[in-house]
């Protein structure tokens, strides 16, 4: 099939899984009764006594189909709604949280992807030797680690041991203040490559600092999955016919596990590590409250804990887009990888 | 019988699921034997409630009293632990038995008639797939109140898609044998065939794969407790003893670990259940591995 029309066929197979999405979510909040949902737009004592008044002016009464539908055209209009957990427009909110959380994205990554080959990779060539052992025993364990508690851990031993060296935030204040300053030029909103670009050090050296706890607190349970997987895809390929020929020619084994091996094990781990990529941008739900680094996790925690609907259903449809892009980039990419396998179809 | 014989067997030469078996092993016999491991005090009605000495916020260190200390709200850390084992038990126990239970009914049906009924059931699950579990549980809890039964509805409706796939996917394997063909043949209704010939040939991963889950299930429930959006304040539950531990991460500048056990203990319980629990999944998939077949 032809690349463009594939995308284009894919592009549409978002509607309906977006539909089922925002429905569902809908349909959860409609379970609260019309009344509780006007209070949450109350803001003072004075709004109290115009409960019927916010009901009927937002049509909070309507039948389920009529409120959806004027959610739904609202959003084909660009208004997503006004998230009241930051008080600022839903698609503002995105905007202003989302560098965050790509910063978290762009340091982890890369980390778990090679890390996690890396030591797949060395597991399946030496397998049953001890460093199969050790990283296999590494791997279960970073796998059983609840987050939330290797989060907490970590400040208590580097932050509150070592006197608040990597400290929770984003930036310390002082730096905040530098960013914000007229002299700073914010280019993406992700500080360390702003620093970069403005060639402002302590910027860079600051955000960084606080960047490595949450950064490993979301790595390890990732690095430790994609390690598993690499490290059977890798025992797999091992076991092929060609991997003989390649011996029989006299390879050294270098090349073989490297070349000949590595390269087709990579084609699930490469499916997998968009899943990796697409959770750490949407969902650092738990790592991002736990250190109280702003980005688009912690805004969504923040909005759900406050029954701010409007931020829930926008952030739903942010990921929901998220996940369907990144599919689709992992389907190209495998093209790329596998030439025998053809967009649209299976292997031919 | 002789393969669950090797099964067993296997299990116990490769010492790393011997550990996992250990482990899940005293789990369930501190979740049995609760109540004469942490004895509920005279007086106090619910065993699930745990015991507070006091309300005082700093956590208490431990003494001969509260063997593991107090943590926040002198909650007594070893009691909740000891009893949370229990909730861990019952919340993934129910979890994953009503899941496979819809993961069969919806899995069987797409699975064995296909067409549109297989079509819709399967977009349904694309949808609750591409949706951010945790985001979809927090909503969910938030509209019922925050309940273990809530945390429990929650994750029933989050799990269920991946084993009615599962169960699908094993249903059109076993769909195509010379047995179940020869079943209909005879004139066996839709309904005996699926329940006699097609399930019980079906089901076997998906079996499996749910015990193994439990670990899974307990962690993500935890991380939902932590979040406070699990189990009432007080209730014997590790996530949220981890919750009560957030605020006590750094002691005095004199003593920076002095809240240490309010910290570590509750959460080393989680590790360890799950950890066993994936240590037995590992060996599992080794052994049901057909490339690695017995030799």
């Amino acid at each position: 099939m032809e690349l463009r029309s594939y995308i284009i066929r894919r592009l549409l197979l978002l509607i309906p899984v977006l539909f089922g999405v925002t429905l569902f979510i809908f349909g959860v909040t409609m379970l609260f009764s019309p009344i509780e949902r006007a209070s949450l737009y109350v803001s003072g004592i004075r709004d109290l006594s115009d409960l019927p008044g916010i009901i009927e002016r937002f049509g909070l009464d309507k039948p389920f189909f009529t409120q959806y539908g004027t959610w739904i055209t609202q959003v084909l209009h660009g208004n997503l709604g006004w998230s009241l957990a930051v008080g600022m427009p839903v698609w503002d909110a995105i905007r202003s949280f989302l560098p965050a959380t790509l910063e978290l994205a762009i340091f982890a990554a890369p980390l778990v992807v090679f890390t996690g080959i890396f030591l797949g990779t060395r597991a399946a060539a030496h397998k049953d030797k001890s460093i199969d052992h050790v990283t296999r025993i590494l791997a279960i364990s970073g796998w059983s680690l609840p987050t939330f508690w290797l989060g907490l851990i970590l400040m208590m031993v580097f932050y509150s041991l070592l006197r608040g060296f990597f400290p929770p935030g984003r930036l310390s204040v002082e730096m905040d203040f530098v960013v914000h300053s007229a002299g700073f030029i914010r280019y993406t909103q992700i500080n360390t490559i702003d620093a970069i670009l403005n060639l402002n050090g302590p910027v860079l050296l600051d955000a960084l600092k606080h960047l490595i706890l949450p950064v490993i607190t979301i790595s390890t349970v990732n690095i430790a999955f994609i390690m598993r997987l690499m490290r059977s895809s890798m025992l797999e390929s091992l076991g092929k016919g060609y991997i003989l020929t390649a011996r029989a020619k006299g390879l050294s084994e270098r090349v073989v596990v490297n070349k000949h091996a590595r390269r087709n094990a990579l084609i699930p781990v490469i499916t997998v590590s968009g899943y990796v990529f697409a959770g750490l941008a949407s969902g650092a739900v738990i790592t991002e409250s736990i250190f109280t680094y702003k980005g688009i996790g912690w805004w969504a925690y923040q909005a759900a804990s406050r029954l701010d609907i409007a931020s829930v259903l926008g952030f739903a449809l942010f990921t929901g887009v998220l996940f369907v892009l990144v599919n689709l980039v992992v389907d190209i990419l495998y093209t790329r990888v596998d030439p025998r396998v053809r967009l649209g179809g299976g292997v031919q | 019988m002789t393969d669950w014989r090797f099964t067993a067997r296997q299990l116990v030469k490769n010492p790393l699921s011997l550990i996992g078996v250990v482990l899940i092993g005293i789990f369930i016999i501190i979740a049995i034997f609760a109540p004469l491991i942490a004895p509920t005090p005279a007086g106090h009605h619910d065993p699930y409630m745990i015991p507070r000495d006091g309300y005082w916020a700093e956590p208490k260190p431990p003494s001969a009293e509260h063997i593991f200390g107090t943590t926040q709200g002198q909650y007594d850390i070893f009691y909740g632990v000891i009893w949370g084992a229990r909730t861990a038990f019952r919340v993934a126990l129910i979890v994953i038995g009503i899941t496979i239970l819809i993961g069969i009914v919806l899995g069987s049906l797409a699975g064995y008639f296909g067409g549109v009924l297989d079509e819709v059931i399967m977009r349904i699950t694309d949808v609750f797939m591409a949706f951010p579990w945790l985001i979809l549980a927090m909503a969910l809890v938030a509209v019922l109140g925050p309940s273990m039964k809530s945390v429990m509805i929650a994750l029933i409706l989050v799990w269920w898609p991946s084993y009615a796939r599962l169960i699908r996917g094993d249903i059109l394997q076993v769909r195509e044998e010379d047995y179940v063909e020869a079943a209909r043949g005879l004139g066996a209704s839709s309904g005996r065939v699926i329940m006699r010939h097609v399930l019980p040939n079906a089901i076997y991963p998906a079996l499996i794969m749910a015990s193994l889950d439990i670990g899974a299930v307990v962690l993500s429930a935890a991380a939902l407790s932590f979040l406070g959006l699990g189990a009432p304040e007080g209730y014997a539950d590790w996530g949220q003893l981890t919750q009560f531990a957030q605020n006590w991460i750094s002691g005095p500048l004199s003593d920076p670990l002095k809240y240490w056990y309010a910290v570590t203990i509750p959460g080393l319980f989680i590790f360890f259940f799950v950890l066993g629990w994936n240590l037995l999944g590992d060996a599992f998939r080794d052994i049901f591995d057909p490339r690695l077949a017995r030799r």
